[in-house]
């Protein structure tokens, strides 16, 4: 709005009017937006910088600056927020880069080979990716159960078993995005590749990988932020506190003590948040463009 | 003379760039046969491991599955074909370990009665229950005891009448043991275990006192259990089990309980004995389903919310995210930039965090939205039935209006600006020309989303419970189902909430949803023929 002051002064009133009712309105609308979208965020900042403070004393906004919630947060034995936070990252990092590699390796598969069952396999995979995993948590659970009898270290209670439990979803659409992207290099780089020599294992990690890094970054981003917020199987599969991930243990938390530490739970929120927030925001252009080639392929 | 030297320093330069190409190649080729070999021997080692393990324990079915997987594997990249198969086999078998085998078991469970009170075989049912009632035998012989501990599990080790030293854990019953060191009458060392100090027994002192060794394999003999870590006592079970006839006998009641065929120990007047153990009920978990009134009223108004709340949700989002799209594409507009950066927030913020932060927010009595907005009002954001679907459906609009904001806006950049242009020269109304021209293309390029949203709002399970926890309760309900819960929060607190799990429940549900979710796909897909476009 500050930027149509100038122009609004030299403007008279009727082609003031041309102008709002063209473009001036809009920003009513931009405005009205912004407060709507960012208003939760400033309340939950504003709500971890009020030490000690419970869901009423967070309701007056900005009205106590201390960073002794952020302290505070680092200091419960019963809640152990650095170990999830580490644990978070670990699982998130390892989930992420295991999918896009096996995503990648299977659309390499389907984009450069021709072979008996591609079409099915194809096919196989979207079908399959409508039954989201989410659906059989109680066969996921069960199965870890049993596997934890034998293997305690890959079973129940294990992050190494949470990580191979969502690689199980790494095919499906994460190959199907990359599928279409894989498409678009053209073969003739590989086929002089293979003249001048070069194996298929060569091929793909040190030509085609590094021409699709785009969708391997949206790809990664996208799995990255999923498996931060992924709360069932994490919560059905992960039993200690100590190894759990921050959308269970900040679950647990506030519904253990409701409103009593909304201070430090929102401490918690904005330093849960800060990874995924900076990386959306940095790598934004990718993934918008990676949306828009989804909606109008 | 001048031209032909330098196509020979050219030819040699290409020569010597080629054999370093060469060598190159070679040497990558050299380091990747290394780490394939590695990886595959690692690999190979452990199926054998883990094939010999699960072979001890007795599962040959799966033992052989693992022996087959490693050598299938192995075959794939140790031959000179098959590449596609090299490319798909990481992939593929975790898919189909952790998504196709888990929803063929969802399948098997959904047939039985697993649940809290039926997890385990009618052996452990039987042990269980001997175990949970019984007293200790009155005059009975006291044991010098050692507790020692193998592998993390306690055992006791006692002195027998004859002398000789015996060892059993909660699940292998008393067996004489040789080479254990016995001094004045207390034993000292037992092989393969490791004796525990005093301090250690105090720390375990919990895991002691339940700690009930089983005299034989015949669990109407009874068991050794200890107060105090030093002396053990026999105890016996008021229940005799009686393996000809298959019942249980309470001996002080004189009670019979027979095996009434549905994993439980029952009397004639119908009384269980708990607990009992799995077995496969058939249809049972699915008759319930649709025809116990208790569960068949919440499952249909569960269903027709679930639908309800997918769709509105992708309609307040698309409508909103549209009409954002619109108003900022004008290029005359400054700053738009800004206004997407904020405008993108919700999206980047994580999804639970968000549900968490509004529940906060929309508290009924210290909200911010009652206490500040609406000058200490107390309205049931969360607790009314109603209130609460609305409060889902206004911090899902905040949640998604932001994805459906980008992806109109791509669409609307890809639509050529002449088509509506064309439109107005030939007198068509700025809107007229929207909704005749761009909103029908638009569509085209949206309808693949607008239907993946769907079916992700139809598991959206982070909002609703981290929101309402699927509350406000229904309290008439034979399961715990609440006002705002849908089939996928559903299904997860049947099987994980409260006291009493019911797995089989929870997985009959699982594939109805399964049905209804394949259903909608497949009239979607035959809608948008996306399947007619791989090739």
């Amino acid at each position: 709005m500050g930027e149509s002051q100038p122009q609004r002064t030299s403007m008279s009133g009727r082609s003031f009017r041309r102008w709002f009712v063209q473009i001036g309105w809009r920003h009513l609308v931009g405005l009205a937006v912004v407060v709507f979208a960012a208003f939760p965020l400033v309340y939950v900042f504003s709500a971890s910088l009020n030490p000690g403070g419970t869901l009423i004393t967070a309701n007056t906004l900005f009205g106590n600056l201390s960073l002794q919630s952020y302290v505070d947060l680092f200091n419960r034995p019963q809640q152990p927020f650095a170990a999830w936070y580490l644990n978070t990252l670990f699982i998130g990092f390892t989930a992420s880069a295991g999918s896009v590699l096996l995503g990648a390796l299977a659309a390499y598969a389907f984009s450069r080979m021709r072979f008996t069952g591609r079409r099915l396999g194809l096919i196989g995979i979207v079908l399959v990716q409508m039954f989201p995993q989410l659906l059989a948590m109680v066969a996921i659970f069960l199965l870890m159960l049993s596997i934890g009898e034998i293997f305690p270290a890959i079973g129940l209670n294990s992050q190494i078993g949470l990580i191979m439990v969502y690689l199980g979803g790494a095919l499906g659409v994460n190959t199907y995005l990359m599928y279409g992207f894989f498409n678009t290099i053209p073969t003739s780089i590989d086929e002089a590749a293979r003249i001048d020599g070069a194996g298929h294992a060569r091929i793909f990690f040190t030509i085609i990988l590094p021409l699709v890094s785009p969708i391997l970054a949206v790809v990664a981003l996208l799995s990255l932020v999923a498996t931060l917020s992924e709360f069932v199987i994490a919560s059905v599969l992960l039993r200690d506190p100590e190894k759990q991930t921050l959308a269970v243990g900040l679950y647990q938390f506030i519904s253990q003590e409701t409103s009593q530490n909304w201070s430090v739970f929102a401490a918690g929120a904005v330093l849960a948040a800060i990874i995924p927030v900076v990386l959306f925001l940095a790598l934004q252009r990718y993934i918008v463009s990676g949306l828009v080639a989804g909606s109008v392929k | 003379m001048l031209t032909s030297t330098t196509t020979r320093a050219d030819a040699r330069a290409l020569d010597g760039r080629r054999a370093r190409r060469t060598a190159e190649t070679a040497s990558l080729g050299w380091k990747l046969l290394l780490l394939k070999i590695t990886v595959l021997g690692l690999l190979n080692a452990a199926s054998v491991y883990a094939a010999m393990v699960l072979f001890f324990n007795e599962r040959w079915l799966i033992g052989t599955l693992v022996v087959v997987t490693g050598a299938l594997i192995t075959w794939i990249y140790f031959q000179r074909g098959a590449l596609p198969a090299k490319y798909l086999a990481p992939g593929v078998t975790f898919l189909l370990i952790f998504q196709v085998f888990v929803i063929l078991y969802s399948g098997y469970v959904a047939f039985t009665n697993y649940g809290t009170g039926h997890n385990s075989t009618k052996e452990h049912a039987i042990h269980a229950i001997m175990l949970q009632t019984q007293d200790r035998v009155p005059d009975s012989p006291t044991y010098p005891l050692t507790v020692v501990e193998r592998s993390g599990e306690l055992a006791f080790a006692v002195t027998a009448q004859e002398g000789e030293v015996l060892v059993g854990s909660a699940d292998a019953p008393l067996e004489a043991i040789d080479g254990a060191l016995v001094e004045e009458g207390r034993i000292v060392d037992v092989p393969g275990h490791t004796v525990l100090s005093f301090t250690e027994l105090m720390e375990r002192q919990q895991e002691l006192s339940t700690l009930a060794v089983p005299l034989d394999e015949d669990p109407n003999a009874g068991a050794l259990r200890t107060q105090d870590g030093q002396r053990a006592y026999v105890y016996t079970s008021r229940f005799v089990y009686d393996e000809s006839s298959d019942t249980m006998t309470n001996t002080e009641s004189g009670e019979t309980y027979t095996d009434g065929g549905e994993g439980a120990f029952v009397t004639e007047s119908g009384e269980q004995l708990m607990p009992g153990w799995r077995v496969n009920v058939g249809l049972d978990n699915f008759v319930r389903a649709i025809t116990e009134e208790s569960i068949r009223g919440p499952l249909l108004y569960v269903t027709a919310w679930t639908f309800a709340f997918a769709f509105l949700s992708v309609a307040s989002t698309f409508v909103l995210g549209l009409f954002l799209a619109i108003v900022f594409n004008d290029p005359r507009m400054r700053s738009r930039r800004y206004y997407r950066l904020v405008m993108i927030l919700p999206y980047a913020f994580p999804g639970f965090l968000s549900a968490l932060v509004w529940a906060g927010m929309m508290n009924q009595e210290f909200g911010f939205i009652n206490s500040v907005l609406f000058g200490g009002a107390a309205i049931p954001w969360l607790s009314d039935p109603w209130l609460a679907k609305l409060s889902i459906l206004i911090v899902n609009l905040w949640l998604g209006f932001p994805y459906m904001f980008l992806v109109c806006t791509g669409a609307l950049q890809s639509i050529p600006e002449e088509l509506t242009e064309a439109a107005q020269m030939d007198g068509a109304r700025p809107f007229q020309a929207f909704r005749q021209i761009k909103f029908p293309l638009l569509l085209v390029s949206i309808a693949p989303l607008l239907i993946s949203s769907f079916a992700f709002n139809f598991n959206n399970f982070n909002l609703v419970y981290m929101l309402t926890g699927g509350g406000p309760r229904d309290i008439e309900a034979g399961i715990n189902v609440g006002s705002t819960d849908i089939l996928i929060s559903m299904v997860y607190k049947v099987a994980f909430v409260g006291a009493q799990s019911d797995y089989g429940l929870a997985s009959a549900f699982s594939i109805l949803i399964f049905f209804i979710v394949g259903t909608i796909s497949v009239i979607a897909f035959r809608r948008t023929r996306a399947l007619e476009e791989l090739n």
